[in-house]
């Protein structure tokens, strides 16, 4: 990272608003490990759908939890999962089109119709075919998320290193005698490193989406964990009684996917080379 | 100006003049939360098919009435033999099906043969078991023989597997029903909604709506706006989550009423440790039925300590057996060494079974349990748990009527086992003295409540939500139907 | 050209019968019988294995994946298990809705979020922009199923404008049909439209980057000539690239607000059959919009040859 790039990361507005939310984010989610207002596996019906109050900020659930601490650890289990589940998009997908990239041919070939057979599949339909298989849970949410993302990189890399390749730099290691690999790992990557990492604040943004509709449906982390989008399913029937259960972990989910959408603006702007020039 | 004043006050006068001139509202729209797979009800045990169907076009010898009373229907009457084996039954003449046959004994014993044959697919086959012969003796007459004498022979007539269905259009009922009930099928939009129109020539007294639909509305989240934006006039089978938005609005009825569901955990007793009584007493002391109800059922179900239907005249108030008491809960399973106990509940899609089972892994944590909770679906639900008996415990409401006697069954799902158990049942088929059979009842109810092969939880509340204006629709819910008969707009 | 075609072609054809494959292999390891679903809890083992038989389910195999991609090629998509119709014909009917839907989510939105890419564009880092760009933002951020019901209680319970939801058929006319999709048409446009905006503006602006672009504006033409001819056109191939993701998203991917607005549409049917164990009403679906996408994609490439003549060699 340049340091006129450095300069630029503090001037831009978009980076620094998405990098606040992103942290407060995260730490609430780290916050909940250690403390929380109440034990969210514990369960007081005789203290349900209370309105927020000095004793729940935020009011209590139909069941009697206190919605606080369950937009906290909601904050974790979100964040894991998509962390997780984009970690295995990116692990998997730029090592392929990185490769695809250097290879060419057959392998490129390969690696692109690939991407296209998962794409040609509806991502949700998909996801909770999966999990019906596999039974709902946070861990195959993580696998249905994460098989989406693995295509997404792998184009993303592709591209990226296809631009660097035929640089002189690289023709130079070549004539060195550099295997494909170790260029791929030493010269192309850290080129494209800023482009991949546009990526997964955008895909990370995504699979919060994505683990909110499919937890909303059933299909995320179980009960006793509490998740964002399952307190929105429970909140839908009593939206003229008991709005606070919606209000809460709605926006907790809005505001981490416009964070880290901000962070991967801000991002692009700062690291993206034409606009340096500009 | 003062002319086309003139013009509306006599517009609007004649308006509220002829006002009584217009009748009632004659269609109406109803809100089922399943959409049925096809709409003949003997070919499958969906209640979503006898939702639509039952009583409205399809009709049996005998159906069941709002109370779970058995009512006489294409039968008009009946006599019994002294050996309790033979029934002659007299059908009513000149019932005529949706497309123009007639009705006679012919189609009586088409159907109940088609529903007994052995390649039959009768969800519910095992209604027809005891019957050994059908005789037409003439058009109007049917005479029954049973193997055995069986105490509930008219009842399981009632039921919408039993109803009569013509041969002409047996195959084809499932696209396009036809029977002899006030209703004909109109249309079906699959995935959106089902049509009835009444039908001209029914035999028995004509119904006062001239049209009904019934529109699919999945998810209690979609039912509320449905209900409260008029798009749908009643509900007969509100999921109970709803209802605290409509309560209090004094447009809607919010009728609660009593099912035959009896909600219970079941425990897979013969798999250790849920084979030891202590362990099945220490969780039924676990859980308090009061939050269970209060929170899986909106505080809407009735408590019930054994599997028995509190409005049977027969129900004996067992709840006392096992009082919420996390502390005798500890110490039984530490002298029962189960401590720490890992248990996994496995959860139907229904809300009963996956808000119960939250509450109710809260309070098994709390008395040093490990539950983890399986939501599954019911395809699952019937492969895994009631098939294959895999599965510690699992929440599920039993709805069929006065069906103590699954505890009796060899190889049912909870691996429940005890002979004398067995022969209360044994005895209870064979007794006919009234008073006989509610002390059977009675001490079967008793042995279950101190056994505990499954905690008793409450008796799954029907709750109805309907327009005020509107009436005729059933309260309680012997059966899961929606009977339109004597459904009709008060203005 | 020719050759440019055949290839695609062939792709498409491959990868839709590694598609088949996947699907049906899928399908095969999903637990749960469907006769069983069908039957109930006191279903006698012999009315299970009548059934079984009736539905097809005890063949080999190999025998029921090729009698289903023979079916497939000749168009005929099976039987549902359910429903016990041809599947064309339930896919018929809720194409009645997806279809209408997802091109009038898809207009909606293009109607919306172009105007709005050009007009943020051309007014880089201007009020306008970080304001309507702001919003963008937003709108991408809010989970559209919760949009949808915020939608309903506004709309339908408390203005009583509109249906909460269902859908009457074209049967029943077709104003009454058009204004049940009026709520789920905007729930589904306006994140979409958000995403659009935001994909047009910096298309846009890359174009405007360019270097030819800059030559023409030394040459003297003028900055509104200059995005209008030259600009837009070159950053309509990324916006179509998204518009047609979008479009194959519309289609199927809508399970969510279908289900908030408890539409028949495509995306239900499938969420239902994998349910209700509906195996060959998966298959056969999921089948016709894997087919869709490739050819959506085919076209989006195709249209690509045709603004941009170099894209052939790639």
């Amino acid at each position: 990272m340049s340091a006129s790039a450095l300069a630029r990361l503090e001037l831009n507005r978009s980076l620094t608003i998405g990098f606040a939310i992103t942290s407060i984010m995260l730490a609430t989610a780290l916050l909940s490990f250690l403390w929380t207002p109440y034990d969210v596996t514990k369960l007081v019906v005789a203290d349900r759908t209370q309105a927020p109050s000095l004793a729940h900020l935020f009011g209590t659930d139909h069941l009697g939890r206190d919605i606080l601490s369950m937009v906290m650890v909601g904050a974790r289990n979100s964040i894991a999962v998509a962390l997780v589940a984009v970690g295995i998009g990116a692990g998997l997908g730029v090592p392929l089109g990185l490769w695809a990239a250097a290879k060419g041919g057959w392998v490129d070939e390969v690696i692109a119709r690939g991407s296209d057979l998962v794409f040609a599949f509806p991502a949700l339909l998909s996801a909770i075919m999966i999990t019906a298989i596999l039974g709902p849970g946070a861990v195959n949410a993580i696998i249905a998320i994460g098989i989406f993302n693995i295509p997404v990189f792998a184009r993303v890399a592709r591209a990226g290193a296809l631009s660097i390749w035929p640089r002189e730099f690289i023709l130079a290691a070549r004539a060195a005698g550099k295997g494909l690999a170790r260029i791929s790992l030493e010269h192309v990557l850290p080129n494209i490193f800023s482009l991949i990492l546009v990526q997964l604040s955008i895909q990370f943004a995504l699979a919060i989406l994505a683990e909110a509709a499919l937890s909303y449906l059933g299909l995320g982390a179980q009960p006793p964990l509490p998740s964002w989008g399952r307190m929105l399913f429970d909140a839908q029937t009593r939206m003229a009684v008991a709005p606070w259960m919606a209000i809460f972990p709605g926006t907790a989910i809005a505001l981490t996917v416009l964070g880290l959408n901000l962070l991967g603006d801000g991002l692009n702007d700062a690291l993206d080379p034409r606009r340096r020039r500009a | 100006m003062r002319k086309w004043k003139l013009g509306l006050g006599v517009a609007m006068l004649a308006l509220s003049v002829s006002m009584p001139a217009f009748a009632a509202r004659t269609d109406l729209v109803l809100g089922v939360i399943l959409e049925p797979p096809h709409l003949d009800p003997t070919a499958g045990a969906a209640a979503a098919i006898d939702e639509i169907v039952y009583a409205n076009v399809f009709e049996g010898l005998t159906r069941i009435g709002e109370n779970g009373d058995v009512l006489p229907d294409l039968a008009e009457r009946w006599t019994i033999s002294d050996d309790g084996k033979v029934y002659t039954f007299k059908l009513r003449t000149g019932v005529k099906f949706h497309d123009g046959t007639s009705f006679d004994a012919d189609d009586v014993k088409f159907s109940l043969d088609r529903a007994r044959a052995p390649d039959s697919t009768n969800a519910q086959k095992g209604l027809f078991a005891e019957i050994d012969t059908v005789n037409v003796v003439d058009p109007a007459t049917v005479k029954i023989t049973l193997k055995e004498p069986q105490g509930a022979f008219l009842y399981n007539l009632g039921w919408g597997d039993a109803v009569i269905v013509a041969p002409e259009s047996a195959a084809t009922n499932k696209e396009k029903p036809i029977g002899t009930g006030p209703f004909r099928f109109d249309s079906w939009a699959r995935g959106s909604s089902i049509k009835l129109v009444k039908s001209p020539d029914y035999w028995g007294e004509p119904v006062a709506l001239e049209r009904a639909e019934f529109r699919i509305v999945p998810d209690a989240a979609a039912a509320v706006p449905a209900i409260l934006s008029g798009d749908i006039q009643a509900y007969p089978f509100f999921p109970s989550d709803g209802v605290s938005q409509i309560e209090g609005d004094s447009r809607f009825k919010v009728v609660v009423g009593s099912t035959e569901g009896e909600t219970i955990l079941a425990m897979n007793n013969r798999k250790p440790p849920f084979d030891k009584l202590k362990v099945r007493q220490a969780i039924a002391y676990a859980i308090d039925r009061q939050s269970v109800i209060d929170g899986a059922s909106s505080g809407l179900g009735t408590p019930i300590g054994s599997h028995f239907a509190p409005h049977n005249p027969a129900y004996l108030d067992l709840t006392g057996v096992y009082p919420h008491d996390p502390e005798k809960a500890r110490a039984l399973i530490k002298e029962a060494g189960a401590e720490g106990l890992k248990l996994t509940i496995k959860l139907p899609p229904t809300q009963y079974a996956r808000l119960g089972g939250e509450i109710i892994a809260s309070e098994l944590r709390e008395v040093g349990l490990d539950p983890e909770l399986v939501p599954i679906e019911w395809a699952e639900w019937l492969s895994q748990v009631f098939t294959d008996k895999n599965f510690d415990a699992t929440i599920v409401s039993h709805t069929e009527p006065n069906d103590i006697d699954i505890y009796a069954r060899k190889d049912y799902y909870f691996g429940y086992d005890n002979p004398a158990f067995d022969q209360i049942i044994a005895d209870l088929n064979t007794e006919n003295d009234e008073a006989k059979r509610k002390e059977l009842y009675g001490e079967a109810q008793k042995i279950l409540a101190q056994d505990v092969p499954a905690a008793y939880l409450f008796e799954l509340p029907k709750v109805g939500v309907w327009d005020a204006k509107l009436e005729g629709l059933w309260q309680n819910a012997p059966i899961q139907a929606n009977d339109l008969t004597k459904v009709r707009w008060t203005d | 050209m020719g050759a440019f075609l055949a290839r695609r072609l062939l792709v498409a054809l491959l990868t839709l019968l590694l598609a088949s494959l996947v699907v049906f292999a899928v399908l095969e390891v999903l637990p749960g019988d469907p006769a069983r679903l069908m039957l109930g809890m006191n279903a006698s083992p012999e009315a299970l294995a009548a059934l079984r038989e009736q539905m097809g389910l005890e063949q080999p195999l190999l025998t029921r994946y090729l009698a289903w991609t023979s079916g497939l090629l000749s168009f005929d998509l099976g039987r549902s298990y359910t429903y016990s119709v041809p599947v064309s014909a339930l896919v018929l009917e809720r194409l009645s809705v997806s279809l209408p839907l997802a091109l009038a989510s898809l207009t909606l939105s293009t109607l919306i979020a172009i105007p709005v890419g050009i007009f943020a564009a051309s007014r880089r880092g201007a009020t306008g922009d970080t304001l309507s760009m702001g919003l963008a933002q937003v709108g991408v951020a809010i989970p559209n199923f919760w949009f949808a019901l915020l939608l309903v209680y506004l709309f339908a319970v408390w203005l009583r404008w509109v249906p909460a939801g269902g859908f009457p058929g074209w049967g029943a006319g077709v104003w009454p049909a058009m204004k049940a999709l009026i709520l789920p048409t905007l729930a589904l446009a306006l994140p979409q439209a958000a995403i659009l905006a935001r994909v047009t503006r910096a298309a846009l602006i890359d174009a405007l980057d360019q270097d030819y672009i800059r030559t023409a504006r030394a040459k003297g033409v003028s900055r509104s000539s200059v995005l209008w001819r030259h600009a837009l056109r070159n950053a309509m191939i990324p916006v179509a690239t998204i518009m047609g993701l979008q479009f194959a998203f519309l289609l199927a991917g809508t399970v969510v607000v279908e289900n908030v607005f408890y539409l028949p549409g495509l995306g239900r049917l499938i969420f239902q059959a994998i349910t209700q164990r509906d195996l060959i009403v998966v298959e056969s679906v999921v089948m016709l919009l894997v087919a869709s996408v490739i050819l959506i994609n085919l076209l989006v490439d195709l249209s690509y040859a045709l603004i941009d003549p170099r894209q052939r060699v790639a």
